[in-house]
């Protein structure tokens, strides 16, 4: 990881419009804020996690950053260039840096190709010209790199396993050396000996091809293993934001806190004797969110201020670490 | 006393591609009041034993063996007699509780409908203790809820729905196949909570079937870690988390990254998990193996007790797993 920045986000939100039930086609759409104001920073060669539960917006905020999603408000610029005022054309040019693999990995291949025509077809789209036979060349070398052997190549996606068909994934977002790989959710689907392969790839190779990666995903070890920064959002916000290690070993928000202690751990002695925060109620609705801080409805210990203004995201004073919670701070 | 004791079931299915084996030779038994946890990857045949036990495998599925539930034997039984048991006395939580409600009808009727039918109560009765269930599994608003339909529940609500109608009638053990897969860690956290807490008050004995070894840890007394239809090790908890004893189990827990520890690559199981239908001679797990002989690709190894609780299937020396 370097102190390079190639990707500032400035205060992005992600608003989806919602027709209410049983209304007048002309009656004005409701705004699901899914992504409501968030700014982060993505340095070159870094891993960044993004955690939360389902429905805070996280894979919203990660399509969004590719331009999957238009935004409603903010900038996100990529190595200075703002990606929401790019037009189509131009944005397709960028894609070739920035790439996405997907979490279902049998569904996100197409079942009628091949896998070499699968990992082929980036290089065909950006570089219609290349010869056949380099293009195979190619291929047949990222297969190698994500653990593939090259004879499978005429092999379709059914006749794979969960864990090579995210490879086979893997390999396509790879093949044109993109410089940032939004990895939304990528070991979910797998079962736990499958999944710590497939984390072990991914770090190998953004080590070797120097990547950085946005890493999604609901579980929270799996995100301290593989993240330097970790992002923790709640209903569209970021909570808190702090280096790894920082952050799971000093949660300073609340809800950071209660998110850790729901967290198992595969040791009976601790699992037992910890205790556990528990969360009362359930997420509010992003249609309909609360006033001032959004996770104050389910907060322990809100204030009355909480309910007034939202915090904004500060700097801790002795380390990287950032939060917005009315407890601490000013 | 034991009050669920399976000796060894096998369940086959006949598919277009052959005859495929989901569990093999399996053999445990829950005492009252314990709480057993299945362990597997997907494919290990966690879920197929639970449902034969229940008798509510697929049209194409065979069961042999034995499962004698408090002396009387449910392999054979007729579905009539089979019903009388089911709820009454073993009840199940399914994974996906959207799925498993009936979307056309209200919560209330499909809680109500239980007890009129199992327990002969009239409506009003049977309403009244409905909400009492619901209030017991800490569901705000009960008597409101009751005229609710599923859609109109959180995931982690719809999962107490689902545990306060398997709880209605008292039932003596209850399975629950994966239970909070589906639901995010402070739900999950809360209805396991919940579940222990009424384990203690209704002193039901639980067989929890997971993937998820830190639920395992939390909750359970005993552990069974399956493969390919197998069971590999079967001990109390602590011996199971601290002193694993075949290597698949070991496997298993060091490729899990935990919360707690900071490590620099995680341990992995070398290879895919096994196609049923194309099952190795000898030990289904030899191809994966760190410890492979040449005996492992001849024979089954066989499940053999040890002095404790343990019990475990493989050819390698206890001493060489390196744990102990």
């Amino acid at each position: 990881m370097t102190n390079n920045r190639i990707m500032q986000v400035q205060d992005l939100k992600v608003h989806f419009d919602i027709q209410p039930e049983n209304s007048w086609p002309w009656t004005k759409p409701l705004s699901l804020k899914a992504v409501d104001g968030v700014s982060l920073d993505i340095f070159e060669g870094e891993t960044l996690g993004i955690v939360g539960e389902s429905g805070c917006g996280k894979s919203t905020l990660a399509r969004a950053l590719i331009g999957m999603l238009p935004a409603r408000e903010g900038k996100v610029a990529w190595l200075g260039q703002d990606l929401t005022q790019l037009d189509k054309r131009s944005m397709r040019a960028k894609r070739q840096e920035l790439q996405m693999i997907f979490q279902d990995p049998l569904a996100s291949l197409n079942p009628r190709m091949n896998i070499g025509d699968i990992i082929a077809e980036p290089l065909q789209t950006f570089f219609p010209n290349m010869p056949k036979a380099e293009r195979k060349q190619k291929v047949q070398d990222m297969m190698a790199k994500v653990g593939l052997l090259p004879n499978l190549i005429n092999r379709y996606p059914h006749e794979f396993s969960g864990g090579q068909c995210q490879r086979i994934g893997i390999a396509r977002a790879l093949i044109l050396e993109p410089k940032l790989v939004i990895c939304d959710e990528p070991v979910s689907a797998l079962d736990v000996s499958i999944q710590a392969q497939v984390i072990n790839l991914l770090m190998a190779l953004q080590k070797e091809m120097g990547l950085s990666l946005v890493f999604i995903a609901h579980d929270l070890s799996v995100v301290r293993h593989i993240s330097d920064r970790v992002m923790v959002m709640y209903l569209g916000n970021a909570m808190e934001v702090a280096e790894a290690n920082e952050l799971y070993t000093n949660p300073q928000h609340p809800y950071t806190k209660a998110l850790m202690s729901a967290v198992p751990i595969p040791d009976p002695m601790i699992e037992r004797n910890k205790t556990i925060e528990l969360l009362q109620g359930d997420l509010p609705s992003p249609i309909n969110p609360p006033s001032g801080c959004v996770f104050r409805t389910r907060c322990p210990q809100a204030l009355a201020k909480c309910a007034d203004y939202a915090p904004a995201l500060q700097t801790l004073p002795d380390a990287e670490h950032q939060i917005a919670c009315h407890l601490i701070g000013p | 006393m034991e009050l669920l004791k399976v000796s060894n079931l096998n369940v086959v299915f006949d598919t277009p591609d052959g005859v495929v084996t989901a569990v093999k030779n399996l053999s445990f038994s829950v005492a009252a009041g314990q709480t057993l946890g299945i362990v597997g990857e997907s494919g290990s045949g966690k879920s197929q034993t639970a449902f034969a036990i229940m008798g509510l495998l697929a049209s194409n599925g065979r069961v042999s063996g034995s499962v004698q539930f408090a002396g009387q034997e449910l392999v054979g039984m007729s579905p009539q007699q089979l019903n009388k048991i089911r709820a009454e006395q073993i009840a199940m939580i399914f994974q996906d509780p959207m799925t498993s409600l009936n979307p056309y009808l209200k919560v209330g009727e499909q809680l109500m409908e239980v007890l009129t039918h199992h327990k002969g109560m009239d409506k009003a009765a049977a309403r009244i203790h409905s909400i009492r269930m619901l209030e017991a599994v800490k569901m705000p608003e009960a008597s409101k809820r009751m005229s609710m339909y599923p859609h109109e529940f959180s995931g982690g609500m719809r999962q107490r729905v689902m545990i306060a109608m398997a709880l209605l009638c008292d039932p003596k053990l209850l399975i629950a196949d994966e239970p909070t897969t589906a639901l995010d860690v402070t739900v999950q956290a809360q209805i396991m909570t919940l579940l222990d807490e009424l384990k203690s008050e209704f002193d039901t004995a639980i067989m929890l079937i997971t993937h998820d070894l830190g639920v395992v840890a939390g909750v359970c007394d005993a552990v069974m870690v399956m493969y390919a239809g197998q069971t590999m090790e079967y001990g109390t908890t602590e011996e199971i988390f601290y002193q694993p004893s075949h290597p698949y189990t070991g496997g298993l827990l060091e490729s899990v990254p935990r919360l707690d520890t900071q490590s620099e690559t995680l341990a992995t199981i070398a290879g895919n998990p096994p196609n049923l239908l194309h099952l190795p001679t000898g030990c289904p797990f030899q191809e994966r193996c760190s410890l492979t002989q040449a005996v492992c690709s001849k024979t089954m190894p066989e499940l053999i007790q040890f002095a404790n609780s343990r019990q475990r299937a493989c050819h390698a020396a206890i001493e060489k797993v390196g744990v102990l």
